[in-house]
């Protein structure tokens, strides 16, 4: 069983430069940043390398961190620019029982992260979610589409802070 | 001269009486062999992570409660856990046992559902009505704790709202003691029954290494083989202090990690259950239950991922809080959600009709699918 | 019940009126569309086992709207939802009745305030009869939202206009 400090220095060893850094937060764990678009190499080394035998993806959230700038328009809404937006990995061995955080931050304004979908088939329904709620655009994914709003919800990304909710949907009146 | 043939769509639309709950599949066909199956959900979307973001860290559990509206003990237990690692504060013992007792009852309740509501897919009238009679016991005596029937707001971060009622311990009981036998019923009217069996054993497959990719939890796991039980690997709260067995599909009739074991397996967890629980109602503390609920709620900066063994699978809460009393991200990985988009893979190659016989078997509820 | 006490004795003849039979007739058993959304549906999965028993109502569920004279919306109706449930709605045949269960459906219940998806009362879409409150509510309420139903199907009649 490894400790998240060997695994940090295994992967900086391999990667170089796309695993950014260590952040220790204690007394909670520690998280792995990683850049956006090599996440899936990454991930696919965890899982095959015979000493850390990630085979098992947890959980996968995605976050808006809301750590731009918040705008006041001339209608009244507030509009934040900038910043990023998060997704978080909880990786898990069921041989070893290590566990390991990953995450990827990407710019607000253009989102795009590659998709695990294709190593563990866990992914696939929750970068869904990440992409329907957050707003993600994942690239390689099988099939990536709204999966919880209606098919032709146009009013944005629901769990952005700045989401704002439509007047009518389809002639029914949506707020109370 | 060849035919040509087309796959037919067919569609198992929201309205089904058996698609336990708000469902819509759509079903590739090939004459009667399904080709592919592709679940669209959201038919019950309620927003609880956007009510999460603006209420603060105790009025929240109300709405975990809703999410698997069939085991809320179990919701608002995995809750209360994961803001207590977030604070660091202990509970009294008497808390914990009562906290163990009131979820493993909760488990027994979910699984008499979902027992009675598979025999009614799979054709079979009467072990519905059975286990509807003595999930009225069991929450006859959440009734007598805490006033509600199905939706609790009973336990607390930091305790619980009330004490045990002074006739708890002495009814629940009586209450093990009567329902031991009925388990030994409901195997001869379904378990061991012929069309049951021709119905569920090899049907709906799940390998294990597919299992695992698929991040598949529960009963659903133990079914095709792998010994894996938080209560007994992560252990949280004091399970460690009981002792129990964790049954896995070892194929006695039929096929490892076909419906049948799967199904099986949650008939052994309820006579599990009942043992957990007369060990709990032996060792119980004197105490007092709300002496260390927290006046104000604000956590320091910082994120948790706590789970707990609900009893459909791994609930877990992914809780990130930025030092106001309101929580900034709460995500929640309901085993439902998981295990429904495995389905696919299960169905292909069989007919119409397992189709009912694999949904039932993988137990899932939709309030917790699309939260 | 009114109908049997103005009989001629051993005779077998019984008078009545016309709107009585038919309202008799019409709320002695009211087939239900099997429609369950969320958790209002267990309880209302309970009220028909046999502890709180709906059968002895007349109340029996059938799988096809076009076989049922009553909706029981129990739960939360989300807009994707909504246009099933109209959709389901316009298939019953007349004379059909509506009852709303649970704090979700009569209002959007505790989802009102930041619930982007949930619509708030299934009366913005269909028409409703009874609305019965609670979150949820208890078997023996459902059964009390039944039989206010059953007196407002009595109190029907052939030649005055309803709503």
């Amino acid at each position: 069983m490894k400790n998240i400090q060997e695994i940090f220095s295994d992967l900086k060893e391999k990667f170089g430069d796309a695993v950014l850094e260590l952040i220790t937060t204690p007394p909670f764990e520690s998280i792995i940043t990683i850049s956006p678009l090599q996440i899936a190499d990454v991930c696919l080394f965890l899982r095959d390398n015979v000493e850390l035998n990630f085979d098992s993806l947890v959980c996968l959230s995605g976050v808006d961190d809301a750590n731009g700038k918040t705008i006041k328009k001339e209608n009244g809404d507030n509009v934040i620019e900038g910043g990023t937006l998060s997704v978080y990995y909880h990786l898990e061995s069921t041989n070893f029982r290590h566990k390991i955080i990953l995450k990827v931050s990407a710019p607000r304004e253009d989102p795009i992260v590659a998709s695990v979908a294709l190593i563990w088939r866990h992914a696939d329904w929750h970068e869904r979610e990440a992409y329907d709620l957050v707003g993600f655009k994942f690239l390689n994914h099988p099939d990536l589409r709204r999966i919880l709003m209606p098919y032709d919800w146009e009013a944005g990304h629901p769990l952005r802070k700045d989401y704002k909710n439509p007047e009518f949907y389809m002639g029914m009146k949506v707020p109370y | 001269m060849a035919l040509k043939t087309e796959h037919m769509t067919l569609n198992m639309g929201p309205q089904h009486p058996s698609t336990h709950g708000v469902l819509r599949l759509e079903v590739e066909l090939e004459g009667e062999i399904i080709q592919s199956v592709k679940p669209h959900i959201g038919y019950l979307h309620r927003c609880f992570e956007k009510h999460a973001e603006a209420m603060t860290y105790p009025q929240i559990i109300p709405y975990t409660d809703r999410m698997d509206y069939l085991a809320s003990m179990y919701n608002e237990f995995g809750y209360a856990l994961a803001v207590e690692k977030l604070l660091g504060i202990q509970v009294p013992e008497r808390v914990e046992y009562i906290r163990v007792i009131m979820g493993e009852f909760q488990r027994i309740a979910s699984h008499l559902v979902a027992v009675g509501t598979y025999g009614l897919d799979i054709g079979a009238f009467t072990p519905f009505l059975f286990c509807f009679r003595d999930r009225e016991m069991i929450l006859n005596l959440f009734e007598m704790t805490c006033g509600a029937r199905l939706l609790y707001n009973y336990i607390w971060v930091g305790g619980l709202s009330h004490d045990l009622h002074p006739d708890f311990v002495r009814n629940a009981k009586e209450f093990v003691t009567y329902f031991r036998p009925k388990v030994k019923e409901l195997n001869d009217l379904l378990t061991y029954n012929r069309i049951f069996i021709d119905r569920t054993t090899n049907i709906g497959i799940l390998p294990l290494e597919t299992a695992i990719n698929f991040g598949i939890s529960g009963p659903n796991l133990r079914g095709s083989g792998l010994k894996w039980d938080i209560r007994k690997d992560d252990p949280y709260s004091v399970y460690n202090r009981f002792d129990f067995d964790i049954p896995v599909g070892t194929g006695l009739i039929g096929t490892v990690g076909d419906c049948w074991s799967r199904y099986f397996i949650r008939i052994r967890e309820i006579e599990e259950s009942l043992k957990i629980i007369e060990q709990a109602l032996e060792q119980i503390p004197e105490g007092d239950v709300t002496s260390a609920i927290p006046k104000r709620i604000k956590p320091p900066v910082g994120h948790i991922y706590s789970r707990v063994e609900n009893p459909k699978g791994e609930l877990g809460y992914f809780i990130i809080s930025n030092g106001t009393p309101n929580p900034f991200r709460v995500k929640v990985k309901g085993p439902s959600f998981v295990h429904l988009g495995v389905m696919n893979e299960l169905c292909k190659g069989h007919m119409i009709a397992d189709v009912i016989a694999i949904l039932g078997s993988i137990d899932i509820v939709l309030g917790e699918v699309d939260r | 019940m009114g109908l049997l006490d103005k009989q001629f004795a051993n005779e077998g003849i019984v008078i009545s009126s016309l709107e009585d039979l038919l309202n008799w007739s019409r709320l002695s058993s009211l087939w239900q569309v099997g429609f369950g959304l969320a958790c209002c549906a267990i309880e209302m999965m309970a009220t028909s086992a046999s502890h709180y028993d709906f059968d002895r109502f007349g109340v029996i569920p059938r799988n096809s709207p076009r076989q049922a004279d009553i909706i029981i919306i129990s739960g939360t109706v989300t807009l994707k939802m909504a246009t099933r449930i109209k959709r389901i709605y316009e298939q019953m045949a007349d004379p059909k009745y509506v009852i709303s269960m649970g704090s979700c459906s009569n209002c959007g219940g505790p989802y009102w305030e930041h619930g982007y998806h949930v619509l708030k009362g299934i009366d913005r879409v269909i028409p409703v009869d009874v609305y019965v409150p609670g979150c949820p509510p208890r078997p023996e309420a459902l059964l009390e939202g039944l039989l206010k139903l059953q007196e407002k199907i009595r109190n029907e009649s052939l030649v005055k206009k309803t709503a």
